[in-house]
């Protein structure tokens, strides 16, 4: 399997052997179970779907349940697909853990960036901000202008405006694992991952 | 933060003696150039100590070299640091020293002596 689903614990430093500080961020990843091997002939494409974590039989409504009794394994909080390694024999139940993942290796994290709401053009595009006196009216914040007069009688599309920022799915690319802690499952990551403390995190090789 | 701290356990060091703002300590600092390491000492007054118990805690030294005010800050935990020593301890009546930065002469040096 090309990946693992996780959490994200939070962010702390720690020292290379030049005593250099590395921002990283700590993971809980896996232990992940097979629920579904998607085949070409069934399926149409290949890959594993896996799960992570614990679902509450209340919470587990019977079409979920029937899929994962299939699979044989317990009910499990989030599913995600991941590409498969050629010539490996997957079947559904196996559980794979951190060991996956080795020091040094370069991996991209998918997570649900933090929701800023509706946002100015400022904060969401770092526009920059009008003069504060000399005659400005209320326009400090405002974007200014979003285009020509008469010809074309339009604003074009994709024109940089205010409006949502954040919660939305964001890969972050080529991230180092510093370590790969095999006893309590956790990870390493040098830099930052999007989202939230405790938000599930999807890390792929 | 308490997964965080337990994660990171292993990187803490534990061989650092306990030391507070005001206190004079000596550092001695790995330096490396090249492929040759040496060391080098760093004594002066801690002026401020951040972050808590964790790898994010650091602290900052002041000294007066030759008549001007040269700051060090150091992660608490670098492997950088050789050791310190605490050489007095002293009384202060606040955690940020930042007013030693503007009294000039030996009243920089008139930190009194805990007993």
């Amino acid at each position: 399997m090309r990946g693992l689903i996780g959490t994200k614990l939070g962010m702390t430093r720690v020292f290379d052997e030049n005593g250099r500080v590395i921002p990283v961020t700590v993971l809980s990843a896996g232990p992940c179970a097979i629920t579904q091997v998607k085949t070409m002939e069934k399926d149409g494409y290949e890959a594993v779907q896996a799960g992570f974590g614990e679902r509450k039989e209340k919470h587990t409504i019977k079409p979920m349940k029937g899929h994962f009794d299939a699979a044989n394994v317990n009910a499990q909080k989030v599913l995600a697909e991941f590409d498969k390694v050629p010539g490996f024999d997957y079947k559904t139940g196996q559980v794979f853990h951190v060991g996956l993942f080795q020091e040094g290796d370069f991996v991209n994290i998918t997570g649900t960036s933090k929701g800023k709401g509706f946002s100015g053009v400022i904060k969401r595009h770092n526009f920059s901000r009008q003069k504060k006196t000399h005659g400005t009216g209320h326009t400090m914040r405002a974007p200014g202008s979003i285009g020509q007069a008469s010809d074309p009688s339009r604003v074009f599309p994709g024109m940089r405006m205010a409006g949502h920022q954040g919660n939305a799915r964001v890969t972050v690319e080529n991230l180092q694992i510093i370590k790969v802690n095999r006893d309590n499952n956790q990870l390493l990551v040098k830099g930052a991952v999007p989202g939230a403390k405790n938000g599930t995190v999807i890390i792929t090789k | 933060m308490n997964k965080v701290q337990e994660a990171t356990k292993e990187f803490l060091r534990a061989d650092l003696p306990e030391f507070d703002s005001g206190d004079t300590v000596a550092i001695n600092v790995r330096v490396r150039e090249g492929n040759k390491e040496r060391i080098q000492l760093f004594e002066g007054v801690v002026i401020n100590k951040r972050g808590g118990s964790g790898l994010d805690a650091s602290f900052t030294v002041r000294k007066v070299s030759s008549g001007f005010g040269v700051e060090r800050i150091f992660p608490l935990h670098s492997p950088m640091i050789a050791s310190i020593k605490v050489r007095r301890r002293g009384k202060v009546r606040r955690a940020k020293l930042n007013y030693l930065k503007k009294v000039s002469g030996s009243k920089a040096a008139r930190i009194e002596e805990k007993r």
